[in-house]
């Protein structure tokens, strides 16, 4: 592991910014710290930079223990939230402060900024000042400053946050393409699971100062640990009691757990079904148009559940009664998630064509 | 008329008033008082050896006043908003003092330090150091007076401004001194230089404290504001209002400096801050 973190804790006052927080990145990954707001996102990479002192833990970089080390020793570039760009320095001096604090000769400084300027695409700038840029200029030029005393790793503090949704989409793939380009390790900070499934390697989950999962981003969306997780990735609905639908009957007592619109499918047309003894009786209660698909409002059983369904097959609306397959959904228990499949499913051998 | 045409009218008239009388008219009456027995008068009155003396005196104090709360202003205000630590807000309290204590009372604590009651007074007299009665007495009064202006104009600043680029520079490995000349210091330097122009104005007219600890020796431990004084007490008004158009001339000449500073530091804010 490139950087690791063990045990660390962190307080302020009385609000626990980190409890036990624990998790390992590999080298030349792009990691993403995902989690609601004060979740304790921003203390986590603040502590990793040096500029906050966890109050137990350790933290290693490239194998050291660097708690005692001062920030400006850890090979760390860290792009701030707001850019933090010096105001008063043009964009060439902010680029070049990194090297110029290193004593490098003014050619060498001169010629690592101008390439740092194209690598980040903004070439004939460097005479304008932080004021004159937009803000996904101001990204750019606080990426290219933070990478100029070549750090071997990289932290972002919501680097998309202050960027519109066009350029954002872009931002993305350029910060994913560049990180992997230059073989640096990455770990930036969002509060937008969109931003972090489309452009990160591997995503830490937050919550309430405690990391709830880690893991690839098609595995927190398969296989999420956690309720929180559950809900946080991906769109789901909460279920009270899982146990009145068709299918996960077994066992007794209520039972809270979470359905995702793509686990429930919608029929029309009775020919269309084979397995009678799984289908539930739905009401479209609600359809919304969402581009390439319908997303449909059931009722089943008293209970509202999210379901989708295709432009292609024969239109539905408000009022129209239906049938509706629940083919598999997560069932908690305590702090943990279960994957369940409906049974009726399995006897005929068929969970696979509902597959998504 | 309507009312709303009314009030803004009035609270005009009244300030412009106000002005006119309890600021400028004292300002005109001095003027023409030291010119009244004529420019040979207030010539002679100006470069009396005793008049340049006081003014090298409060020249003296000035500066000092400046140099030495610059650097404690400076130091002060970096502590308060760039630390955390026990007892902060009681010190940022303690910053204020000079400007809630009557100045006779800061002039008599120098007394009761550094005079004949005080315990450090054997010691003093033993080395040959004269505090109270010489000019580092009037020094030290006038540091004291003027401490709060330099602290009090950089706190707020250096809130406002934030730690973000300080912290970005200390990531890069930048020290100390490199982070306060290239990072701080181009945020604070209109700031800190208007916030000097009104130490120094507050200096060079400092009476109360000066005059306690001064014991008023012509030629020694006189400055301007208390020439003024002895002047005027021994009938000699020409030279008091003379010696006063220096003082309020300076005083113009601050308020002068301190408007062209402002204007700058709203010409550069518009460019560089969001
Ligand atoms: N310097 C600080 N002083 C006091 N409380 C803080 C400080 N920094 C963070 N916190 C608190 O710690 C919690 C986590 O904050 P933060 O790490 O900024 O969360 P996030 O980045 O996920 O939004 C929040 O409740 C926040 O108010
Ligand atoms: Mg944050």
């Amino acid at each position: 592991m490139y950087v690791e973190l063990k045990n660390i804790n962190k307080a302020f006052g009385d609000v626990h910014a980190s409890r036990n927080v624990g998790f390992g990145i590999a080298r030349g990954v792009l990691a993403a710290l995902l989690g609601p707001s004060g979740s304790g996102k921003t203390t986590i990479l603040r502590m990793i930079a040096g500029l906050e002192r966890p109050d137990s833990g350790d933290i290693f970089i490239d194998g050291a223990r660097v708690n005692d080390v001062a920030p400006g020793r850890r090979g760390i570039g860290f792009v701030f939230q707001n850019y933090a760009l010096f105001r008063y320095m043009t964009v060439f001096d902010n680029i070049a402060f990194g090297l110029t604090v290193q004593k490098e000769p003014a050619a060498a400084v001169r010629r690592k900024v101008l390439e740092l300027l194209s690598l980040v695409g903004m070439e004939g700038m460097e005479k304008r000042y932080p004021a004159q840029l937009s803000g996904g200029q101001k990204q750019r030029v606080a990426f290219a400053r933070a990478l100029a005393p070549n750090p071997k790793l990289l932290l972002l503090d919501e680097p998309f946050a202050a960027i519109d949704a066009k350029v954002r989409k872009e931002l993305r793939a350029w910060l994913r393409d560049m990180i992997h380009r230059l073989g640096v390790t990455g770990i930036f900070v969002t509060h937008d699971q969109d931003d972090a499934v489309e452009t990160a390697d591997e995503i830490i989950v937050t919550n309430n100062g405690r990391i709830e999962q880690k893991g690839s981003p098609q595995m927190l969306y398969k296989a999420p640990a956690t309720p929180f997780v559950t809900s946080f990735i991906g769109s789901s609905a909460p279920l009270e009691n899982y146990r009145r639908l068709k299918g996960f009957e077994n066992g007794s007592g209520a039972a809270t757990g979470a359905v995702r619109p793509e686990f429930i499918k919608i029929y029309k047309e009775v020919d269309g079904i084979t397995y009678e003894n799984s289908v539930e009786e739905a009401v479209v209660e609600d359809t919304a148009f969402r581009g390439t698909y319908w997303e449909v409002s059931l009722k089943i059983k008293n209970m509202t559940l999210p379901a989708r369904y295709s432009l292609e097959k024969a239109p539905i609306a408000a009022g129209d009664k239906v049938k509706a397959l629940v083919y598999r959904l997560y069932a908690f228990d305590g702090d943990n998630v279960t994957l369940l499949e409906n049974r009726n499913l399995d006897t005929h051998n068929g969970a696979n064509r509902y597959s998504i | 008329m309507r009312k709303e045409v009314w009030i803004p009218r009035l609270l005009i008239a009244v300030s412009v008033l106000f002005i006119g009388v309890m600021l400028v008219l004292p300002l005109v009456v001095v003027l023409a008082e030291a010119f009244s027995s004529g420019l040979d008068a207030f010539l002679r009155a100006v470069t009396d050896p005793y008049t340049l003396k006081a003014l090298r005196l409060t020249l003296t104090a000035t500066v000092a006043a400046v140099l030495i709360n610059t650097l404690f202003g400076l130091t002060a205000a970096w502590a308060v908003t760039r630390f955390s630590f026990r007892g902060k807000g009681i010190l940022s309290t303690l910053i204020d003092i000079p400007f809630a204590v009557s100045p006779v009372i800061a002039g008599l604590v120098f007394i009761l330090i550094f005079g004949r009651i005080s315990p450090l007074h054997p010691f003093l007299d033993a080395h040959d150091i004269k505090v109270v009665f010489a000019e580092p007495g009037i020094i030290l009064a006038t540091v004291f007076v003027t401490f709060p202006f330099v602290a009090r104009e950089l706190i707020p600043t250096l809130e406002a401004r934030g730690t973000d680029e300080e912290q970005a520079a200390a990531l890069m490995g930048a020290g100390f001194v490199t982070i306060f000349r290239r990072v701080t210091f181009p945020h604070i330097r209109w700031a800190l230089l208007y916030s000097v122009i009104l130490c120094a104005a507050r200096a060079m007219g400092e009476f109360g404290a000066v005059s306690v600890v001064s014991g008023h020796l012509r030629g020694k431990t006189n400055t301007l504001s208390l020439h003024v004084e002895i002047l005027y007490s021994e009938y000699q008004f020409t030279a008091a209002f003379a010696v006063s158009a220096i003082l309020a001339a300076g005083a113009v000449l601050m308020l002068t400096a301190r408007n062209i500073v402002e204007y700058l530091a709203h010409k550069e804010d518009d460019f560089n801050v969001r």
